[in-house]
């Protein structure tokens, strides 16, 4: 009896975290889609400096990750693909894991540790130190102040991030193809191209743009609900890290398992 | 002069509290607080800490929610209107945080601008005017393109100051002016809200705990412990008064010790009770 109330209180917690958070994205959207019908202009400036950091800066660590991701995945699909002596399939294999499924969740992961930690970490800071509160006593919404301006960054240069991140997960793979299946650099990578369906990039982008917004919505609504003091502020960059993980791979799942159901021709 | 005569004064009060209950969880901070704030007047609300004196401002301004009664600024009730009429009642009022609250990311000029840029449709050019004469109004010429970090615990109150004197609001709130600065700088302080008031005639409400300062800025003084008001007056009258509490208030005699542990424990677990029901 005790055991199921408490699984019966997890799952009501956990459905109202979810509330929350949609509740949060949904007002942050209002303003991004509707305000400026309403003579509220975006706070595009905001956002692009946000975009800068989110996108921008990001590209040095992403790159790196992604291109190691990269050659991993091609030394470990050759180890098997050896024993059937198909060792130039790595190009194709490579290819259509980085666009279809490494490249959106690596790239979500990195911007979570930089962006999503950091979007908590700040708006915690305000709020410890009362700029939340000042805001509202000034009549400016947070949401439309703070929120809005990174989920425009976000849901813009996740996707981008994205592209970037499966190109150079290929270019990984193609150091080992060069340098161990007979490949030329140019004949990887025509190869990997035409492994490729337009599909494979649409599912990942698609994927990498509700990342993107679940991301900003729980660095936000962790930051929003910092409590007082400022040891507060780093138990919501811990929560923003771990939740916004498990979320976005529970999202990879479902999008996985929806694109697999729904789109198989 | 209108707002001198003393028959507008009590017609009609710039905030009226009725009743004003506030809860935080399950634990109620204010039991039923009662006032005026005319228009014009200087009103300082004292107390020790955990009175009630910040959740109590906090709720005048909107940002905490009663669990009963009324908060009237300008006749409009905070707590029962809309998100946007709030806004509207909101441009009208400023508050002077405790820590100052500036943005960290914004230079003192964007500070002090920021609400003028978020609600009216001047030009850059004249906002900036604007800025520069609102920090001369506080002493700041010249800190405009300072950020925040660099000016010391005064600078930064009186940069909080010229940010809600921006809009040229009818009401200034100021929580706690003076906590954390030195007495010559707290005096400054102190001189700074005396000098808005008589060029401003502004309504102006200060928390504090700091009686010299109260005995300086304050028409009328409210007298606030552990949720409810215990006095109501002028300067001379809370002087004057015999009232234990306030006696010890303004005599300073510390609270007696004894048995305050059981107090403590006995207070802690009817909160757990009271939270977990």
């Amino acid at each position: 009896m005790e055991l199921a109330s408490q699984i019966g209180g997890s799952v009501t917690d956990g459905l109202s975290y979810i509330g929350s958070l949609a509740s949060l994205g949904g007002r942050a959207a209002r303003d991004i889609f509707i305000g400026p019908f309403h003579g509220k202009p975006l706070r595009l400036r905001r956002a692009v400096s946000q975009a800068m950091d989110v996108g921008v800066r990001a590209l040095p660590i992403l790159s790196l990750i992604t291109f190691f991701i990269g050659l991993i995945l091609a030394l470990q699909s050759a180890y098997e693909l050896r024993r059937f002596g198909a060792v130039n399939y790595v190009a194709a294999t490579v290819a259509i894991s980085m666009t279809r499924e490494l490249g959106p969740l690596i790239t979500a992961i990195v911007v979570i540790g930089r962006s999503g930690s950091s979007f908590a970490a700040e708006i915690g800071t305000m709020r410890v130190s009362e700029e939340i509160d000042a805001l509202e006593t000034m009549a400016i919404s947070p949401v439309d102040f703070l929120v809005a301006p990174k989920l425009i960054a976000m849901i813009v240069m996740l996707p981008c991030l994205t592209i970037w991140a499966n190109a150079m997960g290929i270019l990984g793979g193609s150091v080992f193809g060069v340098w161990q299946a007979g490949f030329t650099f140019v004949r990887y990578v025509q190869v990997s191209v035409d492994a490729l369906i337009l599909r494979d990039i649409t599912t990942g982008l698609i994927k990498s743009v509700m990342f993107g917004a679940t991301i900003t919505a729980v660095g936000c609504l962790e930051g929003l609900s910092t409590g007082a003091g400022a040891e507060q502020v780093g138990r919501s960059t811990t929560a923003a890290v771990v939740k916004s993980i498990f979320l976005v791979v529970l999202e990879d799942l479902v999008f996985t398992a929806l694109f697999f159901f729904v789109g198989t021709p | 002069m209108e707002r001198d005569d003393p028959v507008s004064l009590s017609v009609e009060p710039m905030i009226s509290v009725r009743d004003l209950h506030v809860k935080y969880g399950a634990t109620e901070i204010l039991h039923g607080v009662s006032f005026d704030v005319r228009r014009g007047e200087t009103l300082v609300i004292m107390g020790g800490s955990g009175s009630g004196k910040s959740t109590l401002v906090r709720t005048l301004i909107g940002l905490e929610k009663p669990s009963s009664g009324h908060v009237l600024i300008k006749g409009k009730d905070v707590a029962a209107i809309g998100e946007a009429e709030l806004d509207e009642v909101r441009k009208r009022i400023g508050m002077s945080f405790q820590g100052g609250a500036l943005f960290g990311s914004m230079t003192v000029g964007e500070n002090v601008g920021l609400p003028l840029r978020e609600h009216t449709k001047l030009e850059d050019s004249t906002i900036e005017i604007m800025v520069r004469l609102k920090l001369e109004q506080v002493g700041l010429e010249g800190f405009e393109y300072y950020m925040p970090s660099q000016l010391s615990g005064g600078m930064r109150k009186r940069a909080a100051v010229a940010r809600a004197l921006a809009m040229d609001p009818e009401i200034l709130f100021f929580d706690e002016p003076s906590a954390g600065l030195d007495p010559i700088i707290a005096a400054g302080i102190d001189q700074l809200i005396l000098e808005l008031k008589r060029a401003f005639h502004m309504t102006i409400l200060v928390v504090t705990h700091e009686l010299a300062s109260a005995f300086l800025i304050a028409d009328r003084i409210v007298l606030i412990d552990r949720g409810n008001i215990v006095a109501i007056g002028t300067i001379a009258e809370m002087q004057s008064s015999t009232q234990p509490r306030v006696r010890q208030f303004l005599d300073r005699v510390p609270e007696t010790e004894t048995a305050k542990e059981s107090d403590y424990l006995r207070a802690l677990t009817e909160e757990r009770k009271l939270g977990r029901a």
